[in-house]
């Protein structure tokens, strides 16, 4: 009886969710769909050119590379990561804290100054240049570039592979690792038939929180990359606030979402499979 | 010598960290304007920093934004949560799938989306758009970290609670609410650093004159050094580290008395 009545306290958010969160996305799908003027509803028709400009060569390759580019980062960043989740959650319990905190005090900072920062080491006559000069070396033109990109991505995002991994990493049972090591196996064969198994978890959701903002980012393809560098989050982003292109922009981003979602759906399978698979595969 | 090569590896990793943001330190007190240049040591950016009226304006701003989207986003959140609890099996499956769209999907999709509507509706953008769209993407977390707490507690709590007389509203106020206290302020807590943190979706939500940090440091930085940024920096990073040190200290503090 009370349960009935409790639930009348969501009713205000459903609205919310309708007004905010579907209503939002039904008018991207439906901008993605139309042509004409956006500021005149009488002028817009049924189309599918936006959907078809996404296969324009130049679109294209800007669409592929942020996928390439996404890819690559959460890679590195998985195998940069791991160890750092190893290292973390078999220290001793006394420096453990104080190792945890100056790992996340970058991710503290504010994004924009994060990435800025790395501006003023890249930079053509940035400190990394001005280094090498003193040092006699050649000068690298790493930035703009997508070499600068790419560490960017790095930079930002390794924190989000790493702390879903530690999580899982300290909660694996002891006993399950000296159960492995009085069966005879020695410390390489527990790592990879005890401990990554079961750290998949913390590497699915590691990937996903790395691959997600990767892809869709433009802050740092145009900080880092200079402009030279667009990527789809770049296109969207212009699409909007340069070009008020609404119907391509709504068409990326409805292909942007599907993507993300689809991998999403992909990945929690290959997750909640390991959790309830009962027998393991080793 | 594994001990040796976990140490390099760290060490390495933390210089990655840090290296950038302790450029950033030195060049704050760099007299020079040139990034290359050491033009001997200055405070000037620190004065040029707080006579510096859009950087004041963005950080109020800022902050303004995230003390109230994350008051009322907790607020709405904590309710609709309890809410959300107490509904049937389907419509409870529903709620949680719209309300995790905004947590899945990427920011710039979220972004576009709600400046789409606002635009629709002839709203104009400015501080009340940015207001909302914070608040769109912070009860999600919000509603995320209460319902746990809600699962955890024992439901013949507040069952006993209105057996013995207690009104519903009464029985919330002190029986639900103070057990689910601990979801609630980590909501909270996650909400303002949301908030706090928000680029992109501010970026598409405000219009002119409203501008937040990372919005004013982007246009910044697009523009060129402007070395006020760095000793921001430098002060950004004082903050983080004395409050997280306070916090730690306050943690194993703690930790030391249950045992």
């Amino acid at each position: 009886m009370k349960k009935n009545r409790a639930k009348i306290l969501a009713y205000p958010y459903m609205v919310w969710m309708i007004i905010f969160i579907v209503i939002p996305l039904f008018l991207v799908l439906f901008y993605s769909l139309t042509k004409g003027n956006i500021h005149d509803p009488s002028s817009l028709s049924f189309s599918l050119e936006s959907y078809a400009r996404v296969f324009d060569r130049n679109y294209l390759t800007s669409i592929v590379k942020s996928f390439k580019l996404a890819f690559i980062s959460t890679l590195l960043c998985f195998f940069l990561g791991y160890p750092v989740a190893l290292i973390i959650a078999t220290i001793k319990a006394k420096y453990k804290n104080i190792l945890l905190m100056f790992f996340l005090v970058p991710i503290w900072m504010n994004f924009l100054l994060r990435t800025y920062a790395w501006m003023s080491i890249l930079s053509p006559n940035g400190f990394l240049n001005r280094l090498l000069s003193f040092l006699g070396l050649p000068a690298l033109s790493i930035m703009p570039g997508q070499t600068a990109v790419l560490l960017g991505m790095i930079y930002n995002f390794l924190p989000f592979m790493v702390l879903p991994i530690y999580t899982v990493l300290s909660k694996i049972d002891k006993s399950v690792l000296e159960a492995a090591s009085d069966l005879g196996a020695n410390k390489i064969g527990t790592f990879f038939k005890v401990i990554l198994p079961l750290s998949v978890p913390g590497i699915v959701s590691g990937i996903t929180m790395v691959f997600m903002p990767a892809v869709s980012t433009f802050v740092i393809s145009r900080l880092l990359g200079g402009g030279k560098e667009s990527l789809i989050g770049n296109l969207i982003e212009e699409q909007f606030s340069l070009y008020r292109d609404w119907h391509f922009g709504s068409a990326l981003s409805i292909i942007l979402m599907i993507v993300i979602l689809i991998s999403m759906a992909v990945m929690s399978r290959f997750e909640s499979d390991n959790d309830n698979g009962g027998a393991p595969i080793w | 010598m594994v001990k040796f090569l976990r140490k390099f590896y760290m060490s390495l990793i933390f210089i990655f960290l840090y290296a950038p943001i302790i450029v950033l330190i030195i060049y704050s007190f760099n007299e020079s304007k040139s990034r290359g240049h050491w033009g001997g040591f200055t405070l000037k950016w620190y004065a040029e920093l707080f006579r510096d009226r859009e950087i004041i304006k963005a950080l109020y701003y800022t902050f303004l934004v995230a003390l109230l989207s994350s008051i009322i986003s907790t607020v709405i959140g904590t309710f609709s949560a309890i809410g959300i609890h107490n509904m049937g099996l389907l419509g409870k499956k529903f709620a949680l799938n719209i309300n995790y769209l905004p947590v899945l999907n990427p920011d710039i999709v979220t972004g576009i989306a709600l400046m789409t509507l606002f635009i629709s509706l002839n709203i104009q953008l400015g501080f009340v758009t940015m207001l909302i769209s914070h608040v769109v993407f912070n009860i999600p977390y919000v509603i995320l970290s209460v319902l746990p707490k809600l699962k955890q507690m024992n439901k013949h709590t507040t069952e006993a609670a209105l057996d013995l007389g207690a009104t519903p509203a009464y029985a919330l106020r002190k029986v639900v609410i103070p057990e689910i206290m601990p979801g609630v302020i980590t909501g909270a807590l996650i909400a303002f650093t949301l908030s706090i943190d928000d680029f992109v979706i501010s970026f598409f939500n405000t219009g002119p004159g409203v501008t937040n940090l990372s919005i004013h440091i982007f246009s910044m930085a697009r523009k060129g050094v402007k070395p006020s940024i760095n000793a921001l920096t430098t002060l950004m990073l004082l903050t983080v580290v004395i409050l997280l040190l306070l916090i730690n200290k306050r943690t194993t503090k703690g930790d030391e008395l249950i045992p």
